[in-house]
């Protein structure tokens, strides 16, 4: 009888709602593995987190002072502000660089958590436990917010996506990595200096996480995002060890696990190491193409109308859509394609690559928004044994994915790589604005094919006076 | 919490974590990452929780910034997922009554070897 009472009474309510909180993110979380139950997954989570918020909020002395629950009110307010709309008004072609945008933000304010608790308890007095987490949250956080930062701005276009490389690149960001690091074991040692080491370790790590970023090309974007993304999770499960806060730690360290499992299958799609991927991007040995461009032989261009009965008349189309489709807006405009060789009997199917855009799942993100039928969405294993039997294969603004060097040519840079074979099928027609070569920066021979054939111009416009021409045929 | 406890949380945490994600389909996969990424904002507490001990006017003005960062990376976290997962939702199509995975309603053709769905 009396038991329960004094277990409930021992039971700090703020624990208990902590628990609740990181059940409910791991609930929402496992409801996001699945298209069915993933928005509920998505709100169950988003609950826990308010419960988080308004647990803390509660704890004895967190809203002591006068002035500290009007400037906690005020980062709430204006984080809100600055979140919704942003959340709201961003379109879903921009939807990595939001990402990484919302991760970035994650990360610094794990290192200005870090740098504060470092003012506060140790000026010799506390060298306990919390310190080794506490500077490990300071050099992972400042990694992560600089180094999503430079992601946006490649992403967004402020910064060009090519990779930039400078000299001795190696020796730096080793040379930067060892100087956050000693910085970090002379702060946890000595009782010197602090405020000067602590900003050490801050900076140091700040361009370790721009010089890690800047030379990684376009196409290893997305496996750079996610794997920044675990860092911040991981950073925030060390800040909770410090904190001594149990909700934090759960919380970032399944995003800093699930993270992890991300990065590697990401980079897995793309045959690489994610070593590999951060000490340096593709498109390092561009200088030297495998081949000279010239011995490729002539392109074959054609017209919307050329396209539209071949279209009309295949029995198989497969349409492999890749970041093209997303710059263009096209996404549409390739639903109303589907749907008329659909009216014309055309059985159409979309090419999935696992990498295809910025993002994994970018382009199933952009189909589903024009709503084509995800029974059509096919990923690159179930595929590829389809072009054997597809008469035509409508490449839109996908390049690297497609081309074949990464099977055929060992002196690429993306040898290795698995791609969608269409060459395999009947013909291939790509929808490219110019000959410009992709994000990687490689020539792509499949455009030099005899069964390929090029429809230049805006993805959109493009397929647009397809659909244009099949409905008038 | 004594140091070993709150290790034995983080590694179970991290199993959770590897067991949470390891059967996502990739359709999902950005969803996922965006729905993560908003739960590493969870670091919002640690500025609430440090708020009450900050002096001076450099460590107030850093945690309100630390508050709103963590502020925008859950609500516009959350907020973008719930819009990119509410594309993937099935419009109510009339033809879409028989079964959701494998078999639906491709055009009469001699079911080839593909056409199995979810295999690999």
């Amino acid at each position: 009888m009396l038991a329960p009472a004094v277990f409930l009474q021992r039971l700090n309510f703020i624990d208990a709602c902590y628990i609740v909180a990181f059940s409910m993110f791991i609930y929402g979380m496992s409801g996001l593995t699945g298209p069915r139950t993933a928005v509920g997954g998505n709100k169950i989570a988003a609950t826990g987190m308010a419960i988080a918020v308004i647990a803390t909020l509660l704890t004895p002395h967190v809203l002591s002072g006068s002035a500290t629950p009007w400037l906690i009110a005020l980062g709430l307010v204006l984080g809100t502000a600055i979140g919704i709309p942003t959340a709201l008004n961003v379109r879903m072609t921009a939807m990595p660089q939001m990402v990484a945008l919302f991760n970035g933000v994650g990360g610094g304010a794990v290192a200005i958590i870090a740098w504060i608790e470092y003012r506060h308890r140790f000026g010799g007095l506390y060298p306990e436990k919390t310190e080794i987490p506490t500077l490990f949250a300071a050099i992972v956080g400042s990694i992560s917010f600089w180094g999503s930062g430079i992601a946006f701005g490649k992403l967004q276009a402020i910064l060009p996506s090519r990779p930039i490389k400078l000299p001795f690149q190696a020796f730096i960001n080793a040379g930067l990595f060892v100087i956050a690091v000693a910085s970090a074991i002379v702060l946890a040692s000595g009782t010197h200096s602090q405020a000067l080491f602590i900003l050490g370790v801050l900076v140091a790590a700040a361009l370790l996480g721009i010089m890690v970023v800047l030379p990684i090309g376009g196409a290893d974007m997305p496996v750079v995002i996610s794997l920044l993304n675990a860092f911040t999770g991981l950073s925030a499960a060390a800040t909770g060890i410090a904190l001594n806060n149990t909700a934090m730690i759960v919380a970032g360290m399944i995003v800093g696990a699930s993270g992890t499992i991300l990065t590697n299958l990401m980079a897995k799609a793309m045959n690489r190491s994610v070593p590999a991927i951060v000490a340096g991007g593709f498109g390092g040995e561009i200088a030297a193409p495998a081949r000279g461009d010239t011995d490729r032989g002539p392109v074959r261009s054609t017209t919307p109308d050329d396209v539209a009965i071949q279209l009309s008349y295949a029995r198989q189309v497969v349409i492999a859509p890749g970041y093209g489709m997303a710059v263009a807006q096209a996404q549409y405009a390739v639903r109303d394609l589907e749907k008329a060789l659909e009216a014309k009997g055309v059985r159409v199917l979309f090419a999935i690559h696992p990498v295809a855009g910025r993002m994994p799942g970018h382009m199933n993100v952009l189909l589903a928004e024009s709503q084509v039928p995800y029974e059509l969405l096919k990923a690159m294993d179930e595929v590829n044994p389809e072009f054997q039997r597809t008469d035509v294969t409508l490449v839109i603004g996908a390049n690297d994915v497609t081309n074949p060097a990464a099977k055929n040519e060992p002196g690429s840079p993306i040898y290795g790589m698995p791609i969608l074979e269409v060459s395999k099928s009947k013909s291939v027609i790509v929808l490219k604005r110019s000959m410009a070569s992709g994000f990687a920066g490689i020539d792509n021979p499949l455009f030099y094919e005899p069964e390929t054939s090029m429809l230049f111009g805006d993805a959109k416009q493009s397929v647009s006076e397809v659909t244009a021409a099949i409905a008038s045929l | 919490m004594s140091t070993i406890t709150e290790i034995a949380i983080l590694v179970l945490a991290a199993f959770v974590g590897f067991e949470v994600i390891s059967k996502v389909p990739n359709t999902l996969h950005t969803p996922l990452m965006s729905g993560t990424n908003a739960i590493h904002g969870i670091v919002l507490l640690g500025g609430l929780l440090l708020m009450h001990e900050a002096h001076g006017v450099l460590e107030h003005v850093l945690l309100v910034i630390a508050i709103m960062f963590g502020t925008i990376n859950i609500i516009g976290g959350f907020f973008v997922t719930d819009r990119m997962l509410g594309m993937f939702k099935r419009k109510p199509e009339p033809e879409a009554a028989p079964a959701e995975e494998g078999g639906v309603a491709e055009p009469k053709q001699v079911p080839s070897a593909g056409s199995d769905g979810k295999g690999a």
